[in-house]
This record gives C-alpha cells, sequence and structure tokens, in this order.
C-alpha cells in the first residue's frame, strides 16, 4: 500500500544480550492511529525506541516516508519527522513548562509559527496555559504527561510516537488525555503509534491494531475485530466468560497457542 | 581601610576559583563527568596568551581574543576526539583519564614553553587605582570586571538562546533532548568548549597577578573544593563558592597565623560538607518517580 507512512519488516533487536523483537513487520497508515497491545515486557517499548533510533536493530527495514531509519542517530530520526513521547514522562525539568514546548520545536526554523502553535497547544491543554511560568518538574504526573504530549505537538511532526500515555495517571485524567488523542488524530490529522497497556481504551481510539507477545506479532487485525475476538477480550480487557463451574476450560487457550 | 583591602583582592582571588568552578559544574552538570584537568586547561589558557601577547607581540586584547578562541576549540575537539570514546564507560576510568589529561597538558606544556617562570605584562599591570583612598593593584579590578562580564553573557546565553536552552535541556534528560532532535553529542562537546573558554580566560586574567608556569594548574584543587561548597550542580554556586574561598583565605592570610591561608579553602569544604553535604546552592532535582 502506498499510503503507508511507516513500514517495519522483520525487525530483531536485542535488549542486552535478550532478543527483544524477534522479527516484527508492521505498518502504520497515514492519518491513522495504530495501537500495539501486548503485556509488560512484550517488547512494545524497544519497537518505539527501535524505530526512533534509541536502539539499533540487528535485522530488517524501517521505511519512513521513503528513508531508511534503521542505524540513524534519534535526533536525525526526529529532524526527519517522528516525534517521540516516551514512557514515564521525560521532562526537562528545570526548565519552565514554556521552554519544554520551545524544546519541542528546537529543529523549525519558521519561528513565527512555533508561536502560533504554542497557542494551539495552550489551548489543548488549557492547565500547561496557566503554568507557563513554573518549572516542568514541580507539575503533576499527568500535567508532565500533558506537557510531553504537547511539546511532541511543537515538532509538528509527520508521525508521534506514543509510549504508553496513560501510565500511571487516574482515571480521570487517562480519559482526558485519550480524548486529547483522539481530537489530534480527526482535527489534526495526526499520524501515530500507540503502545499501551490499557488495551480497552487504546482499541476504542485506534483504527488498527497489533498484539505483542514476547516479541513476535501474534494477532493483527482492526480494533473493531480485535474488541470482539474472545481472546482480546479475556486476556487483554479482562471480560471472562465463565465457565460451568466457575472455572476456565483447561481446553480453552488462545487461538495462537 | 586595610580590610577593604584585603576584601578586594579576595574577591579578585575568588573570581579566579569561581571562574574555574564554573568549568568543573559545566562539564559535570552536562556530562557527569568531573574534568580534573580543568585547572590545567587554565594553565593551558595562560600560555596561549603569554604566547600571543608576550612572544608574538600582539595587541593585549587581540591575544586575549585569539586565546579564547584556541581554547574552546581545543575543548571542543578534547571532547570529541577523546572523551567522546569514553562515554558508557565507568566513572572512575573517565575520572583517571582526565587526571592524565592533565598530566599531559602539564608535559607538554613544559616541554613547548619550558619550566621556566614567565609573565604577562598588559596595558594595565603594575598600576595602582586609588579610589578613594583605597590603592589596589589594577589587575584585581580587571580580574573582577572580567568575570561579572563573563558571568552575565553566559546567564544570557544559557536563559535566552535557543542553543543555551537545548544545552540545559541535554544535561538534564539526555534521551528527551534527543528525541527533540538535538545533536546531543555535539552540545556536549560545545559544553566542553564553553568551559575550556571559561578557563582561558581565568587563566588570561590570572596571569599578571600569579606567574605562568606549568603547575600554576594546581590552583584548580581549591577551585574543585569551591564548586563543591557551591553544590556541584550550580553555576551560581560555583561563582559563589569561589567568592567564599577567595575571600576567606585572604581574611585568614592577614589576620590568623602563618600556614591558616592555605588550608581555608579545605576547612570551608569540610564545615560545608558536614552540615550541608549537598553543598550551598544544591539545585533540588525532581527526579520521577
Amino acid at each position: 500500500m502506498s499510503d503507508n507512512i511507516l513500514t517495519l519488516r522483520n525487525i530483531e533487536t536485542y535488549y542486552g544480550p535478550i532478543l527483544a523483537i524477534r522479527g516484527i513487520s508492521l505498518d502504520v497508515q497515514k492519518g491513522k492511529i495504530v495501537t500495539i497491545l501486548g503485556a509488560n515486557g512484550a517488547g512494545k517499548t524497544t519497537i518505539l525506541k527501535t524505530i526512533s533510533g534509541a536502539m539499533v536493530p540487528q535485522k530488517g527495514k524501517i521505511e519512513f516516508m521513503g528513508r531508511e531509519l534503521q542505524k540513524q542517530n534519534p535526533d536525525w530520526v526526529a529532524r526527519k519527522g517522528i516525534a517521540h513521547v516516551p514512557e514515564g514522562r521525560e521532562v526537562f525539568p528545570l526548565l519552565s513548562v514554556q521552554e519544554n514546548l520551545l524544546m519541542g520545536a528546537y529543529v523549525r526554523k519558521d519561528k513565527k509559527k512555533v508561536n502560533e502553535d504554542l497557542e494551539v497547544v495552550y489551548d489543548y491543554f488549557r492547565v500547561l496555559k496557566e503554568r507557563s511560568k513554573q518549572k516542568s518538574g514541580l507539575l503533576s504526573g499527568g500535567e508532565q504527561q500533558m506537557l510531553v504530549l504537547g511539546r511532541a505537538m511543537m515538532a509538528r511532526p509527520k508521525l508521534m510516537l506514543l509510549d504508553e500515555p496513560s501510565l500511571g495517571l487516574s482515571p480521570l485524567f487517562v480519559q482526558d488525555i485519550f480524548n486529547i488523542i483522539k481530537r489530534l488524530n480527526t482535527v489534526q490529522k495526526m499520524t501515530m503509534l500507540l503502545v499501551e497497556q490499557n488495551a480497552n481504551m487504546a482499541l476504542q481510539s485506534s483504527a488498527y491494531g497489533y498484539v505483542l507477545e514476547n516479541g513476535r506479532i501474534v494477532m493483527e487485525d482492526t480494533c473493531e475485530n480485535l474488541m470482539a475476538s474472545d481472546d482480546i477480550k479475556e486476556f487483554y480487557m479482562g471480560i471472562k466468560e465463565e465457565g460451568v463451574r466457575g472455572k476456565r476450560r483447561w481446553k480453552k487457550r488462545k487461538t495462537w497457542r | 581601610m586595610e580590610f577593604l583591602q584585603v576584601l578586594i583582592t579576595g574577591l579578585g582571588q575568588g573570581c579566579l576559583y569561581g571562574l574555574i568552578a564554573l568549568g568543573f559544574v559545566l562539564i559535570y552538570k552536562a556530562t557527569e563527568i568531573v574534568n580534573f584537568a580543568q585547572g590545567d586547561l587554565l594553565m593551558l589558557g595562560a600560555f596561549f596568551a603569554v604566547t600571543y601577547i608576550g612572544i608574538l607581540d600582539l595587541p593585549y586584547w587581540l591575544g586575549f581574543l585569539l586565546t579564547i578562541i584556541s581554547m574552546a576549540v581545543f575543548g571542543y575537539l578534547l571532547d570529541m576526539l577523546v572523551i567522546r570514546s569514553m562515554i558508557g564507560e565507568s566513572q572512575l576510568s573517565i575520572i583517571i583519564l582526565t587526571i592524565s589529561i592533565g598530566f599531559i597538558l602539564r608535559a607538554v606544556a613544559g616541554g613547548i614553553w619550558g619550566s621556566d617562570i614567565l609573565s604577562l605584562e598588559t596595558p594595565y599591570s603594575g598600576e595602582m587605582a586609588n579610589i578613594e583612598g583605597l590603592v589596589i593593584g589594577q589587575e584585581y579590578l580587571v580580574v573582577i570586571a572580567g568575570t561579572i562580564v563573563l558571568s552575565v553573557i553566559l546567564f544570557l546565553f544559557f536563559k535566552f538562546s535557543s542553543l543555551g536552552i537545548a544545552m540545559q535541556a541535554s544535561s538534564q534528560n539526555q534521551l528527551a533532548a534527543y528525541y527533540m532532535g538535538v545533536p546531543v553529542k555535539r552540545v556536549f562537546s560545545l559544553i566542553w568548549a564553553i568551559s575550556a573558554l571559561v578557563a582561558a580566560v581565568a587563566g588570561t586574567l590570572m596571569a599578571p597577578i600569579s606567574l605562568v608556569d606549568p603547575q600554576m594548574g594546581f590552583i584548580g584543587i581549591k577551585a574543585f573544593a569551591a564548586a563543591v561548597i557551591g553544590g556541584f550542580g550550580s553555576l551560581p554556586g560555583a561563582l559563589i563558592g569561589g567568592l567564599i574561598i577567595g575571600i576567606s583565605e585572604q581574611l585568614a592570610g592577614t589576620y590568623l597565623p602563618t600556614g591558616f591561608q592555605e588550608i581555608t579553602a579545605y576547612l570551608i569544604m569540610f564545615l560545608v560538607l558536614t552540615l550541608r553535604p549537598k553543598g550551598l546552592f544544591a539545585q533540588i532535582q525532581q527526579k520521577k518517580v
């Protein structure tokens, strides 16, 4: 397909001595949100780090808008239009909120548009405007997550990589963050690759999903179909069908095992 | 009167300590490397100044400028060619590396310029400023003025220029800075360049006061104490730590028995470390939980 903005083909990445990613291929289409589901240690973060250049794949090919990304430095990848929002709210703690946001636009030269975008970001995140002069290390967790999202927007990226934006946030904040992600997608036509443990929220906001287990993709489909699948319901969304005696039948297994 | 005179001499001496301490802190904050060759960078800067101004007979300010540029280039290359290859190695081996760089610089300087003591003639050296009865060597006033100017420039640079803010960002969160498209490695080399530049300024300002020889870099040890007092992570702290040491050293030299002057720096460092182990101006970095 030609409207793929990002393609991964047979990517293998080592995390230290461990083969964390075992031959992954995936596509992200322009203007869509694509999600990767998986438990802790499945390799979700490693995939994103491999795309953004923080980790170097052993094998395979990453293509972003006709350019090969593997073996490039993360700053090069960022300049080509990929904004990585790392997990764990990686702000610059001693810089003010506004300085943090402007750092997002570091590689941009069009200063006028940067200031316009700053207003757009403040419009998305009212809290940030109120606190624009504060040091970002003093913000609450949810506000910091908003800050890193806003900072990524400031780069006007062609693709956003979102690593567990809901991690450690209160349910209300999770709802907020996902509303904003959806709004970014519909209003700004932002393409996103979203990695999440919160399968419910991720599937509701995305168009297409991959399920990752032990560094392999075990299932991929549109999010509607994924949500309808029994395996996803049971293992990722926690909806369990009761067996006859209230226990799981031993015969019942994941379809991919 | 005597007290004021001592105070101003101490202020001048303290500015020098502060400038070297600034170099320590700049590099440490960004790269978590303690550069024990910082004093020797100052020594090298002083020798460059002597070469340009004393030997090649260039005008003082042109020589000053050339010294600064040469040392900035030297600092940049030092990081790019030597230090960068050590990324990921243990803290200890990097420290040993910087100590040995100091040895090498001293040996090389001795080889090129000889171990004779040189001095630097300046347009202002030897002159005394007489301000309402206070008689002060102009060298000290120039040191103080130079330090103020340099601090203001650095402050404006780090606070308002986008490269300066990117430098702060890279030292606060390296990976996130990478994700913003900041070429972090080059930024670190630039920080080494700034640090060497600061050392060059300190060396050139110091040359007329103390004499220039390959061992003059050992002033770095006292400056290290100044950086520790200031909290080793705060730029204003480094300057203030330098001032504290410079002034109290001069006071001790004047009013206390001989010998006290030499230990004042370490005594203060000891006191600060026992009473306020993080230093006077420690920046409390909000680490994520």
